[in-house]
Parts: C-alpha cells; structure tokens; sequence
C-alpha cells in the first residue's frame, strides 16, 4: 500500500512516496537516493544503516518510513554538508579508521552519536561505574561502537579516531 | 635478480584516495549505481536440499501490481554454457542443494520484488540428500590437483617408519569450521541489456576483478568481450567471494537480458549469502609429527579431509603450508573431498594457508609441551635451508627473525606460567607461525598516458579496501620517477587494460609489475618529456619473472587470551604480528590488511561458525545476529609490526603481498594460549567458552 | 514480505480499538523486532497500527517510591535514567547488556518484553516451527540447540512432531531484570485497564507455544511499575554471550539482595525469564556462601533437560548458569 511521507534529509526536504512497507534505509536509498546509509543485513545485525534520526544514532533498516513522516534525518554525506569533513570523519581519514568503506557511514553516524551520548552522561556496558559519568577510555568506544561491524576489521583504528575526535570537540 | 625501484613514493603512508568519498558515503557500490528508472529483482531459492522441481506455480506473483517478469527454469533463456553448474541458472528442474536458485521476480520497486519471490510456489520431489561431511565419509575421493593448482598428495620418505620410532610424536585430528567471507557489502549488480547499444551488456558488480567477472558472464551468455562492460570502482568487502564470480551475477544478467533497455538491480540479501556466495570448506586433518630429543622433526604428515559441491569441485589446499614451512626428512600430505548435496565452496582469505596453519601450528605446540623446549625455540630448531617442497632457495625467508623480534616486542620470556589467574581471569599466552606464498598472476596490462601535465595510468584492477587506488600511484610515480601527485590511476573497468583478479595476495605484486613495465617503457620511449596524449601499454609478461626461488612471506603472531574464572568467556587482550613481506609499500594501508587479517584469524579463532545442519542441509544460523563475527569490544590491542626486508627476486616493487598473511596462524596461537590459560587443548574451531568449562577452578 | 494497511491512530483507546476490530492487526512501537520479522515473513499482519508516540515517554517517581516507566521512553533513556542507575542497577545493567546504542535508541519499554524467540528455526519461515505456524513442528529438536531452553521443557528431546513442542528461549535481557524486580505492567485492552505482574506476563509453551504472553490481542503495554526496593538493597544483571558484545545470552543470571531476601532471575534458560523460586526459597534467610548458592541453584536446576543437538547441544547451561549465578552473587556480597 502507498503512502506519502515527509522527510528532511540532510538539510533538505523530500515529499516521498513509499510503500507502507518501505523502511527508512530503503526510502533513503531507493526513493531520494541517498545512498551513503548501506544495507549490509536488512536486520539490525551489522549498524552499516546508522544514521542520525532526530538527533539520536538510528538504525534505518528497522525504522518503517511510514512511521517516521516528518522526521529529520542526518547520514555521513550530510555531515560534511559544507563541503568540511566533520571532526569524526577526518580522524577516520587521519586514523585509516576503515578499508573497503561500507561500514563507514554507519559508523561515522555511530560515533557522532556515541560522542554525543558520552556528552549527555550516559553509561555503557562497559562502564566501571554506572553512577559515574562515562570516560573516552578504550573500552567504553569499543562497547559503543560495537553496533558496527568492520569485517575488514578496523577496529583498532576507530577506537582511537573516535576518542580523536571527540577529544577534539570537547 | 629484478631492477628495484628507487623508493620515493613507495614507502610513504600515503592517506587513501578513496578516503573522503568513504567516510562521506558517497563512493558508490554496485547496487547503488545511479541509473534511470531500474527494476528490482529478488531471488527464488529452492527449499529441499535434492531433488526436482514437479510444478511451478507463479500465477499469484504475476498478479501483483508492479511485477514485471517472473522467470523460473521453464521460461528462462538458455544459456549458451551450463559446463559450470554453479552458474547454470534456471535451466534444469534439478535441484542440487538448499537454497539453489530456482528463479527471480523482477518488479517496480523491490518490496513487490521481494513479495512476489515469496508468493512463487514451487513443488518438489524430493530426493535423499547427503550434507554432512564425516571423517571417513564413502565417498571420499583424491581430487586431480587442489586449488591453485597445487598437487593432491605428496609423500617423502616414510613418515609411519619414523613415528614409530621417534623419541617424542604427536598424533591428533584438528578441525576447522565451515565460515562464510560474509562481506559487509552483499553480493550485488546493477546489470543494463541493451541490444541497440555498442556494448549491448554493462554490468555494474561487487566483483574482486572486473576482466574475470567479464569472462565468466561472456562464457556463460555466448558474449564476445566487446559486448560487455563490467564497472566496478568500490568493492565492499571480498575476501574471495567476489574472486571468482557466484551464480547471482549470472541471475542478475539473465534478469536484465528479460528486459532490454531497463536497468535491472539485484542484491543478494545477507540470509542468501550462506547459500550462494561461498564459503570456505570445513576442514579436518589429522596431523602426525616425530621429533628427536632436540626437537628436530624426523617427520610431518597431514591427512586432510574436507567438502565440495556436487555440482562444482572446490578442494582447498590445506595440505599446502604444511609442504614447506618445516624441514623434516619423511614428510606426508593428502587431500580427500566429500562431494556433498551442499553450496558450493569456494576462495576465503588464504584458502589453504589459513585452516593449513592451523592443524600444523597447534600440533606443534603440542610437541613443544611434550618436550619441554619452548615454542618459539621449537620452531626455529626445524628452520630449512631450503624449500624443503621444491628444492630451491629462498627468496628470502625471516621466519625466524620474526619470531624472536616478536617475542621480545610481546615480552614472550616473561610469559606467566601455565594457568596463571589475574583476579577473575586465566592467562595464557601461545604463539604460531604465519605464511603465505608470494604470487604474481601471468596477465595484466597497464597503460600510461600523458594528459593535461599528469600522468594516467589505466589497469581494470580491483580496491576490495586493500588500498590499490592509493597505493598504484605510488609505483607508478617511482616507476615514472615523478611526484605521485602528478600521477592518476583509474582502476575498476574493463574499458581499462586487462587485469588479474585480486586476490592470492597478489594483486600489487601483479599489477605494479605491469605499470611498471609501461612506466619504464614510456620514459624510454618518450623521455622526460611526453607530449600530450602520449601512450604505451606495458604487460605483466615483459616484467623478469624468477623461477629459481620459493617466495613467501612469513611471520609470527603472539597471543594472550584470558578466560573467565567462573563462566569460561574468552577475551584476547594483546595479538600481536611480526612479518617479512618484502618491502612495504604504504605503511597506512599496509598496517590496516595486516590488523585486519590478523583481527579476522581472531574471528575464526573464537566467533566464526557456520553451524550445519545436516537434517535440512543448510547453515542453521545464516545471518549477522546469529553468525558471529568478532565486534569492536573483542578487540583489544592488536599490533602488526614488520622486517625491512629487502627481497630482489619477486619483482620490481620488492614487495611480497599482505592481504592474505595476516589471518593465517592467528587461531593456533589462540588456541596455544587457551591451552596454557586452561590446560585444555581445543582442537576443533571455534574456542567458545563451553569448550574450556571443565578447565576452570 | 506481505503487504499491509498502516494506522497512527491519535490516542491509545483508538489504537487498542483498531488492533482489537482486525485480527490481523499488530501493535508497532520502536520496530526492532516487528520489522525484522515482517521482512523475514514470521510476522504477516494485514495492519499495522503505531502507537510510538501514544504512551508516556517519562519516567515518573511513584508514591510508594518506585518508579512507573512510559511504555514510549526508549531503553537508551531508560538505562541513562539516574534513578534506575542509582536504585536499580540490574535494570540499568540488562539494558546495557542488550543489542546496542542504535537498537536501544528505537527499542522501547513496551516493546522490549515482547520481543519473540531468536530461535533460528522460527526465524525461518522455510522450516516447520510450532510457534510460527501452530501444528507444523518443531524443527530446533535434536537441531542447533545452543541459545535452546533447559527448563520448562518436558524432556530430554521432546517430540519434534507434536504441536505443543517447542524449546525456544525468550531473548529479552531486560525482561529478566523485570521478573527479577516484580515489576507490574499496566495493559489497556478492549475490556479495559488491568495489571499483570511481571513474573506472569510470559509463558511456558504450555499446549500453545504460538503465545508467548498472557497478552490477549488488542491489550497494549502503557507502562511498567518499578516496586521500590528496601534500603539497602543491591541488585546486578550478568549476561554470558558468544562474544563481547552484541550478541544475545547464552545464560544471564539477574539478582536483587534485600536484607535477607534474595531474588534470582535466570534468562536463557526457558521460554520465559525464569524466577529460581525453589533457589530462592532455599537461600531466603541464610548466608550467602559460595557453597550455599551453588546448592540453590544446583537445586533449581535438577528439573533441567539439556536439549542434545548439532553442534554439542546445549548441555553446558547446567553447569555456566549455576556459575554464573555463583559469581553473581559473589560480587554482589563483595
């Protein structure tokens, strides 16, 4: 079944119409033609969909379009929507923080939100103490970041590009 | 000998060309090929594992609204070449294993396409199949050769004589477990038919070489290779899936040819994975080795048994490191196949090297506790002067320099001592040897044009995120003796000369020789000078080639593992590799394959399990949640470090090719250290947590 | 992947209204799971009604000093929340110990506990599976048993071909904190408000494995009631997996230590976060030894059939579960 959404993609607004059955990732991908959010399982199994949704890290195989009209999505390409890297994705570049570059996006939206969910107080699994507020140690990005696979595995990369980074916006 | 390069370039940790357009996401993949007005397509796969299709129905999927075509075998075309059955689509109502395809929706948008697959109905009679590979299955053959052109057995002296009667042997069956490559990025085209057009076929892949890919969609379709164009700039993941092409790129082409003019896209999603896009082949092997008191070998053997396809032989060649890593006076190797009703296996990061270096590695381990010498010592004590296989010297061979480097990197001598506990957790330590041989494929070509003040290089070569779009400038501007800013390089088509595929490590090694070649054959024919539009094509071929050495590239990989204390979880904080390959062309990316095997050979070692089920013949945990492939926390500090090795016989680079070594010997170290945490010697991959409980205090 | 009908009705009367009029009709909050099974065609609604933005996206302090959670407020939220980090720190830790930032950002309160079975055999819908499709079988008998149930199961390898068969586990890391902490969920149906204490909302298979809740359909999750705990009290989640992260519990153990009250929830284990009644029955009162634990749980566990299977089984359970309820427990006395 058809159906019209409204989203604003980074920074522009799409009247879009999707199957009811569409998702996020699909509309992004398939209707607009933002393909900087990848489909590497459809399933919520690997993060490479991982975009900003309404501020917060998402992940948009998972999130129907129906039922996110109006909302405001942020993918990698739109993090450097003036033409600048942002912060994350330099130290990635700086950090090597990545190979074949399908996860990539995924997990440059990740981070974004990881350093912002570090900002905000918020704890991890890995967290010694959950009362606490939570460090940029090497174990809480490698936690956080978990929601990314690398199969090229770069992991040793990003854990410092993601505390590079979020260094260099505190 | 080989006139080397003079190091400019080369050596520099370059950051990737590709880099920006990656971490923007705007490097586009085969699927997301923007083309006009495309049709999706979604497979229909067979649900028994053997049998024949009696009936298909697809009357209620051509009802859908949006539908275009539905093809199964009885309406698609037929091909002009079935002789490999794993591409042979839809033209049999036979079906060989679960999950085969047996036909494709193709539709508006890919919900209806996806919908419709569902809503094919196809009957069966289904056949007894046989899935299970056994150690003593009845149908175990010696295939004529095994991959690569290996030989399938090998034999020297007499390894039951020496058993017999040595002071100290080892004689144990190791098992490695089927895993699938699994790329990030699914198997996917983007395939355009379009009859009127100069070049009717353009086929947009996921492929690790674009003229192979050519090849095979020629050789199945009756193509002449200036009717088709493959395209593919960025490959997301490979590690030999997309070596040699699978049966859905066959489908992809066979869909677009049912509907010329339209561009027809179709990506395997990632439950289709495990069935169609290969895997590597469980393994087991039985290992023997005899020793003397010294620890010197008086014999290595290794029986292996392992699975093909019935459709299609892959037989990997795990026996293959075994022939060579070691002296020993009697020596043995063999390979036994099962043809099962199962996939079809197929290249996975260093086929043979990669579960060869496993058996072999903890086997030795083994010998080194049973004699009390120290692994590290152990293997050096068995160090051959010579290609104990062939006979010939050595290229170059560091094996033994890079285990002593890492075990003073890694601080093996004040190793803890066996079952050492740190609060709740166990230590252990291990160590293993890596190799991988160093190749160069016999064709490729490169073209180097002056253009605008720069110089363009073409070869239709393959970034898999191996680097190649960074790392050919930097030998082509050394082999131009120029800034490698002043250097381009397009790889990815097949508009560009013809290239090897990537893979077997070999990649740089093959293509640098080739645009080196046509570098030093356009300073020579056009000096320093060029005008503009100046060309030359230089040939992998003309490059010296040495048949008198054995080249490899060797390392060594230390491991601590700790394990609970109370519930058996496995954490590897420390991995750390040494290697020798040669000479290291960009540091950066160099670093990254070499963490990137290393942290892949930890996957295998703890996480990597297709787990089979031989009731319905097919992998019963086949996708990303249940499938587990190591995560950012499973990784702790994983170093690779190499020689300044100087090696004049491989070719003009002196580099001896990294993608592949990185993941080899990585699980026997795990598994080493695992025994000397625990006490218990796990033999059969993965080493998950149930397997060590009955070792915990 | 069936096609269906969307609503996002503006209140949760019309919500319950809608789903109660279809019985096809399913209730979507964060999405996680239920998309995930609509592509998988486990799940095959004829509507799909949205009810994220209906419940409280708040937690709110209760009266008797707990907390009531909105069924909206997402599990990111809620593990963030400093009341739950501060007093029940087994809630905060099994949410953490779940999926991952960008899952937990999307899954919700009321949703997270009704997430279903990851049983592989009910996720493919080419197998038989009595849950999916009632009567058909169950294909995880004797198969790839190793996230399979050892408790609440009749037998050492039941009949594959009966209808009520079935050994999946349920999959929630949050849920068994819930059962852990006598939660109480607040539910509006068609005939009503009810409440529904969290120890009863899942089911054993019983002779309807197709149910995983006492839920009839139309009733939707508004919130969940956190009880408060003594003072004093001390609480922890410990989850077994695979690998490091992202991966679901080969066992978890959740334990809540008030004076002499001992609470122990096993996940893992069963088709429902399993209350260790008869462990706790037994620990209620005493010290809390090593020696004493593992008899309690050996003691629970001796009701327990390990299920054989391909790839070794899941026969380890016994011994990882009774351990990691020991280490638990050690830690929380420490």
């Amino acid at each position: 079944m058809d159906a019209e959404v409204t989203l604003t993609v980074d920074g522009t607004e799409h009247r879009v119409r999707v199957d009811t059955r569409t998702s996020l990732l699909d509309a992004l991908r398939e209707r607009i033609g933002n393909t900087s959010p990848k489909k590497g399982c459809d399933h919520g199994q690997c993060g490479a969909c991982t975009v900003l949704l309404d501020g917060d890290r998402a992940l948009t195989c998972l999130a129907l379009a129906v039922a996110h009209d109006g909302a405001e999505i942020t993918t990698a390409d739109g993090l450097a929507a003036d033409g600048e890297l942002h912060p994350v994705q330099q130290a990635f570049l700086d950090r090597d923080a990545f190979q074949c570059g399908y996860c990539t996006p995924g997990q440059v939206c990740s981070a974004v939100g990881v350093l912002e969910e570090v900002r905000r107080g918020w704890p991890s699994h890995a967290s010694p103490d959950l009362t606490a507020d939570p460090e940029l140690s090497h174990d809480e990005v490698a936690e956080r970041m978990s929601g990314n696979l690398c199969r090229c595995a770069a992991y040793v990369n990003i854990v410092p590009a993601v505390q590079q980074a979020g260094g260099a916006q505190a | 000998m080989t006139e080397l390069l003079d190091p400019r370039a080369i050596g520099q940790a370059l950051v990737r060309r590709d880099g920006e357009a990656k971490v923007r996401g705007t490097a586009t993949y085969a699927a997301e090929t923007p083309v006009a007005h495309p049709a999706y397509a979604h497979p229909v796969q067979a649900t028994v594992a053997r049998g024949r299709i009696t009936a298909v129905d697809t009357s209620a999927a051509e009802a859908l609204d949006g539908v275009l075509a539905v093809l199964t075998h009885e309406n698609a075309e037929r091909l002009a070449s079935t002789e490999d059955r794993e591409y042979a689509v839809l033209q049999s109502a036979e079906v060989a294993f679960r999950g085969q395809l047996v036909g494709v929706v193709l539709a508006e948008t890919s919900e209806v396409a996806r919908q419709a697959a569902d809503a094919v109905v196809v009957t069966y009679a289904e056949q007894e199949h046989d899935s299970e590979l056994t150690v003593d299955h009845p149908d175990l053959y010696a295939p004529e050769q095994v991959n690569a052109g290996h030989e399938t057995d090998t034999a020297e002296g007499d390894v039951a004589a020496a058993m017999a009667t040595a002071h100290a042997t080892v004689e144990r069956t190791y098992s490695t477990a089927m895993v699938h490559n699994n790329p990030l990025e699914p198997h996917a085209t983007t395939a355009l038919w379009d009859p009127a057009a100069d070049v009717p076929l353009t086929v947009w892949d996921s492929t690790q070489g674009v003229h192979p890919d050519r090849a095979a969609v020629c050789e199945v379709f009756g193509l002449e290779q200036d009717q088709v164009r493959v395209v593919c700039p960025y490959v997301g993941g490979g590690f030999g899936s997309k070596g040699t092409p699978h049966a859905n790129v066959m489908l992809a082409v066979l869909a677009a040819r049912a509907l010329p003019g339209r561009p027809v896209k179709l990506a395997l999603t990632r439950q289709q994975m495990f069935f169609l896009a290969g895997y590597r082949t469980p393994t087991i092997q039985r290992m023997q080795l005899a020793a003397d008191r010294t620890g010197r070998l008086q014999a290595i053997a290794i029986d292996v048994v392992e699975q093909t396809s019935r459709i299609k032989e892959f037989a990997e060649q795990t026996g293959a490191p075994t022939r060579m890593m070691y002296a020993a006076p009697n020596r043995r190797t063999t390979h036994r196949v099962a043809p099962l009703d199962v996939p079809v296996p197929s290249w996975f990061r260093a086929p043979g090297e990669c579960p060869g270096m496993f058996g072999p590695e903890v086997a030795l381990d083994e010998l080194a506790e049973e004699l009390g010498i120290d692994p590290v010592e152990l293997r050096i004590r068995n160090e051959p002067d010579v290609d104990p296989e062939t006979g010939k010297p050595w290229s170059s061979r560091n094996l033994v320099a890079c285990l002593r480097e890492g075990a003073q990197r890694f601080g093996w001598a004040d190793r803890p001592p066996p079952g050492h506990r740190d609060g709740d957790w166990l230590v252990g330590t291990g160590v293993a040897s890596s190799v991988y041989p160093t190749m160069r494929q016999a064709t490729s070509d490169a073209a180097v044009r002056f253009e605008q003040g720069r110089y363009v290089v073409e070869i239709g070569a393959a970034d898999l995120g191996t680097g190649a779009w960074t790392v050919l400038p930097q030998i082509a501007a050394d082999a131009l003796d120029v800034p490698v800013d002043d250097v381009e390089v397009r790889i990815g088509d097949t508009r560009y000369p013809v290239a090897s595929v990537a893979g077997g490590s070999s990649g740089t090694n093959t293509w640098g020789s080739a645009i080196t070649v046509a570098a030093r054959e356009f300073r020579g024919k056009f000096g320093r000078s060029p005008a503009e539009g100046d060309e030359v094509t230089g040939s992998v071929d003309q490059a010296t080639k040495d048949e008198d050495h054995a080249a490899y590239a060797f390392g060594a990989q230390f491991a601590e593992v700790r394990v609970h204390a109370d519930t058996g979880e496995l954490r590897v904080p420390r991995l750390h590799g040494v290697f020798a390959a040669g000479r290291i062309v960009n540091p950066r990316t160099a670093r990254s394959q070499l963490i990137g095997g290393m942290t892949m050979g930890l996957s295998m070692a703890l996480h990597e399990n297709s787990v089979w089920d031989p009731r319905i013949g097919q992998v019963a945990n086949h996708d990303l949640a249940e499938y587990h492939v190591t995560v950012n926390a499973d990784v702790g500090d994983v170093q690779a470090h190499w020689l300044d090795e100087h090696d004049p016989f491989v070719n003009a680079m002196g580099s001896k090719g990294i993608g592949e070594i990185g993941i080899t010997g990585t699980a026997a170290a795990v598994v080493n250290a695992v025994h000397r945490a625990t006490g218990i010697r796990v033999r059969d991959l993965p080493v998950t947590l149930d397997k060590v409980l009955a070792g915990l205090p | 992947m069936k096609d269906f009908a969307f609503a996002r009705p503006g209140s949760v009367a019309e919500a319950v209204r809608d789903v109660a009029a279809e019985p096809g009709a399913v209730f979507l909050a964060g999405g996680t799971n239920l998309v995930d099974h609509l592509r998988l065609g486990v799940a095959r609604p004829e509507l799909v009604v949205d009810v994220r933005r209906l419940t409280s996206r708040e937690v709110l302090d209760t009266e008797d000093g707990g907390l009531r959670v909105g069924a909206a407020v997402t599990n990111s939220e809620l593990a963030a929340d400093r009341r739950v980090r501060e007093r029940y720190p087994v809630l905060a830790q099994a949410l953490l110990a779940g999926a991952t930032g960008q899952l937990r950002n999307l899954a919700t309160t009321g949703g997270n506990p009704l997430q279903r079975t990851r049983c592989v055999y009910f996720q493919d819908v080419t197998t038989p599976c009595n849950k999916r499709e009632p009567g058909s079988g169950c294909s995880a008998v004797n198969g790839y048993t190793r996230y399979h149930a050892i408790l609440g199961v009749p037998s050492a390898m039941p009949d594959p071909s009966a209808p009520e068969t079935c050994i999946a586990t349920h999959p929630s890391d949050m849920a068994i904190a819930l059962a852990a902490l006598d939660a109480v969920v607040h539910v509006v149906g068609p005939a009503g408000e009810r409440t529904v204490p969290f120890g009863e909302l899942h089911r054993l298979p019983g002779d309807d494995p197709s149910r995983d809740t006492v839920l009839e359909h139309g009733e939707l999750i508004t919130a969940i009631d956190l009880p408060p705990l003594p003072a004093g009290a001390r609480s922890a989640y410990r989850k077994v997996r695979d690998r490091a992260s992202y991966a679901f519990a080969l066992v978890s153990v959740a334990a809540v230590v008030a004076g002499k009250d001992v609470r122990i929830a096993l996940g893992g284990v069963a088709h429902k976060p399993w209350r260790a009644t008869r462990a706790e029955e037994l620990l209620r009162g005493g010290e809390l030894t090593e020696h004493a634990v593992r008899h309690a749980v050996e003691v629970e566990l001796t009701a327990a059939q390990p299920q054989p299977g391909i790839d070794g089984g899941n026969g380890f359970k016994i011994p990882l579960v009774t351990r990691t309820a020991v280490a638990t427990l050690r830690d929380l006395e420490a």
